[in-house]
């Protein structure tokens, strides 16, 4: 073989493995983003998924000491029960708007492994029932402290 | 007053700059020198003008002039006078500013560099520099304007993205912009090739130096952002494969791939077609990275709409790829390689298959990074692939690169004979097969990582024997050890340059495979004098303080750190800020060379008696840094000028 058609074929092989290997990541890692209601419709178990939604008010369960959160994810139509070991992120709340991933479980809830909050970046005046929360926090830890 | 000054500012400027573009583009078309000497005054008076633009915003940051709506919503009266000067590239439209500032004073250091050096390229890439500043003040008049007025002028601004108060908010932008923008000029100089058609190698050892300014930037934003990732934001983590830094990484991809094809041309006067369509595609890609960033396309293709600035940025990368790709047509024959590939056993082609890989990467980024628009686009199903999908594909690219950075600088240029190869790569390869073995019986289990050391050994062995055989040579000569040594460094400045920014590469990639083969952490509630363990480490809760700051109050929780002995007390923290809806992580950790010990603060209870954190033992990631660190001073050294005789 000459020197063009070794070369013409490595780029090929090159080519080839390349296109497999994004072939076989897109498939093995792709995730979907689904809402409640599509989630319900036609939930795999086992497979990944994206869930949007958000948090019911009075759904939203944490137990520090085990580090067990629990809460309801809602689009307005249909509701998913969402399992996760670990601490809420910051921006994490009720009545909220949150992403969470993970899959669909048999036993009829979704087991997230990773929970995204959704943060606005809009301008928002700060709310006086959030400082006056606050400026109560800073004087029990302040007592508490010293 | 402050915005009608500002905005008079831009436009002029903007004016100028368009006049200046086409006065040096008509000057060289018509060979009127005083036409482009013109063009210079008027790059002259638009970087005067984005100067004050910037000095204007600056003071209104400072002097808390809320009457502008960038300075509300950006600065509020707690924020601290260091930040009131970074928070002035905070957000989309500063950042505009102090690109376009970037881009005027390149355009000034190439007016004053090459105006006499490259008369028949230089007016032209004049031209095609001042035409690019002119579109970014044309986002600044109108897509992304920062002189905007505000009202009614509010009492109190908004304040900075906490995120962003943070040392790193100085360095990472400055540094990141540096890179995209200094890849303008190998771009200007390379449309002039193209124009003119001097497709030779004058434009290519004219902007050589440029990429490497432009790479040694861009890698240097490249790896403050990881840091800056790794100590704020709390997850323990210095790169998500996040669009925006993918955006970033494929610039510096086929940067890469072009500081190496370069080479090849100047040897062998091949790759020319190829090394005008790297520059191209790395500015392009810087484009497409900041309209990937700024347009807000990534939340969902219909998002970009929004907004003008997505629509702007799209339709001038069209403009340029374009017009690039129209001009590369018409000097087709031109850009013909004269040499010929010899041998696959050759340096050329290690070369060439280095740059195949690291275009490949630069796919693969692009691909994974775009895939949740093409299957919302094409099926209207939002897919995305995360980060195992960039891990799974790039690992074996990288792997392969690094394992080629062993055998390119050293296999010789056209045929590689046995005896080359011999000479150079026996010693490597054993050391590098000892090293699987040493690994294998120290306890290494996994397989990736085994390889991955043996790999680096093995390169690491290379650059020695050059470096060795090299020193040797001058030591016979007469020179001692020590001043051969530097002799070598200096005379030789590019070439050991990039062996020392491979050798920057190889820490990174010890660093990079440690913390995710060895790493490894705990989420735990612990009650007030209680203790977690990990990997040989006693983390004791001592309680939570309460403090305020200037701009926000912050809730701290003490834990004592010990193995054998107490060795620290680490003090995470939850921070608050009024604008904010929630509060922010504050990591605390102990940097080693071996691991970081590196505490994020979860949940509290309200009394202090309970606190939930989250425990990291990162091994090697120091060596991240530390890599970085010796992969811009070699850098560095490549930058400086040749000295190939004594002076």
């Amino acid at each position: 073989m000459n020197r063009r058609g070794k070369f013409i074929v490595g780029g090929a092989v090159i080519a080839a493995a390349l296109g497999y290997m994004i072939y076989a990541g897109v498939t093995q890692s792709a995730v979907y983003f689904v809402t409640p209601a599509e989630l319900r419709a036609s939930a795999v178990p086992g497979k990944a998924y994206r869930l949007g939604g958000m948090v019911v008010p009075g759904s939203l369960k944490w137990e520090a000491r085990s580090l067990e959160l629990s809460f309801t994810l809602s689009d307005g139509s249909a509701t998913v029960p969402v399992r996760h070991k670990g601490t809420p992120p910051d921006l994490f709340a009720e009545s909220r708007g949150a992403v969470v991933e993970g899959s669909w479980t048999a036993d009829g809830y979704f087991k997230a492994s990773l929970i995204m909050a959704k943060h606005s970046e809009e301008y928002k005046a700060p709310h006086d029932t959030t400082q006056a929360g606050y400026k109560e926090l800073i004087k029990t830890l302040r007592g508490e402290g010293r | 007053m402050t915005t009608d000054l500002g905005y008079g500012m831009t436009l002029v400027a903007l004016a100028l700059a368009v006049y200046g573009g086409a006065a040096a583009a008509v000057g060289a078309r018509t060979g009127r020198p005083a036409l482009v000497e013109s063009a210079q005054h008027a790059a002259l008076g638009v970087f005067v003008l984005i100067t004050a633009c910037f000095a204007l915003l600056t003071y209104a940051f400072l002097a808390f002039d809320f009457s502008v709506r960038y300075v509300a919503t950006n600065t509020n009266l707690g924020t601290p006078f260091y930040y009131r000067i970074t928070g002035v590239w905070g957000a989309l439209e500063g950042s505009i500013i102090l690109w376009s500032w970037m881009l005027g004073l390149y355009t000034l250091i190439v007016i004053l560099r090459h105006r006499d050096s490259a008369r028949e390229l230089y007016p032209w890439a004049l031209a095609t520099m001042l035409g690019i500043l002119a579109f970014f003040l044309l986002v600044m008049t109108v897509a992304a304007p920062p002189f905007q007025r505000q009202e009614p002028v509010p009492a109190d601004g908004r304040g900075l993205n906490p995120l962003l108060e943070d040392t790193g908010m100085i360095t990472h932008p400055v540094a990141l912009y540096l890179g995209f923008t200094g890849f303008t000029v190998p771009f200007a100089f390379a449309l002039a090739a193209l124009i003119t058609g001097r497709v030779g190698d004058t434009w290519l050892v004219l902007t050589r130096r440029w990429a490497i300014v432009a790479w040694y930037f861009l890698s240097l934003g490249l790896l403050i952002g990881g840091w800056w990732s790794y100590h704020v934001l709390g997850w323990g983590g210095y790169w998500a494969w996040d669009p925006v830094e993918n955006a970033a990484f494929m610039p510096w991809l086929t940067g890469t791939a072009f500081l190496h094809s370069v080479m090849i041309q100047e040897r062998r006067r091949m790759l020319k077609l190829w090394n005008i369509s790297l520059v191209i595609l790395t500015f392009s890609l810087t484009l497409f990275g900041t309209f990937l960033t700024r347009s807000g396309v990534i939340a969902s293709v219909h998002a970009f709409t929004q907004g003008s600035i997505g629509v702007f940025f799209l339709s001038f990368l069209a403009l340029v790829v374009l017009t690039a790709l129209g001009l590369v047509a018409w000097r087709w024959e031109a850009l013909r390689s004269q040499g010929e590939l010899d041998s696959v056993v050759s340096r050329e082609s290690a070369f060439l298959l280095n740059n195949v890989l690291l275009i490949a990467a630069a796919f693969t980024v692009f691909f994974g990074t775009v895939f949740p628009l093409l299957s919302e686009a094409v099926r209207g199903v939002k897919v995305s692939v995360g980060a195992p999908f960039f891990n799974q594909v790039n690992v074996p690219l990288f792997l392969s690169l690094v394992f080629l950075m062993g055998v390119g600088p050293l296999i010789a240029w056209r045929r590689a004979s046995w005896e080359n190869l011999k000479r150079n790569f026996v010693w490597p390869v054993a050391l590098g097969i000892a090293a699987a073995a040493a690994a294998f019986t120290l306890g290494v289990r996994s397989v990736l990582a085994a390889v991955t050391f043996a790999t680096t050994v093995f390169v690491g062995a290379t650059i020695a024997v050059d470096f060795v055989r090299a020193t040797r040579a001058r030591m016979r000569t007469g020179e001692t050890l020590l001043p051969a040594m530097g002799g070598l460094l200096r005379r030789h400045n590019r070439r050991y340059g990039g062996f020392v920014v491979h050798l920057g590469i190889l820490i990174i990639v010890l660093g990079v495979t440690g913390s995710h083969a060895w790493s490894v952490q705990t989420e735990t509630t612990l009650k007030r004098g209680e203790t977690a363990q990990l990997a040989g480490y006693r983390f004791r809760f001592d309680g939570l303080t309460a403090v305020e700051e200037s701009n926000h109050f912050k809730v701290v929780g003490a834990f004592t750190v010990s193995n054998s002995r107490v060795l620290d007390v680490l003090r995470p923290a939850k921070k608050f800020y009024p604008q904010e809806q929630s509060p922010i992580a504050y990591v605390d950790y102990r940097l080693g060379l071996k691991e970081d010990i590196y505490l994020v603060l979860g949940d509290f209870a309200r009394d202090g008696t309970q606190a939930t954190v989250k425990l990291q033992v990162n091994r090697l990631v120091s060596w991240i840094w530390i890599g970085g660190v010796v992969l811009t001073l070699g850098a560095v050294l490549a930058i400086l000028p040749e000295r190939r005789r004594p002076a």
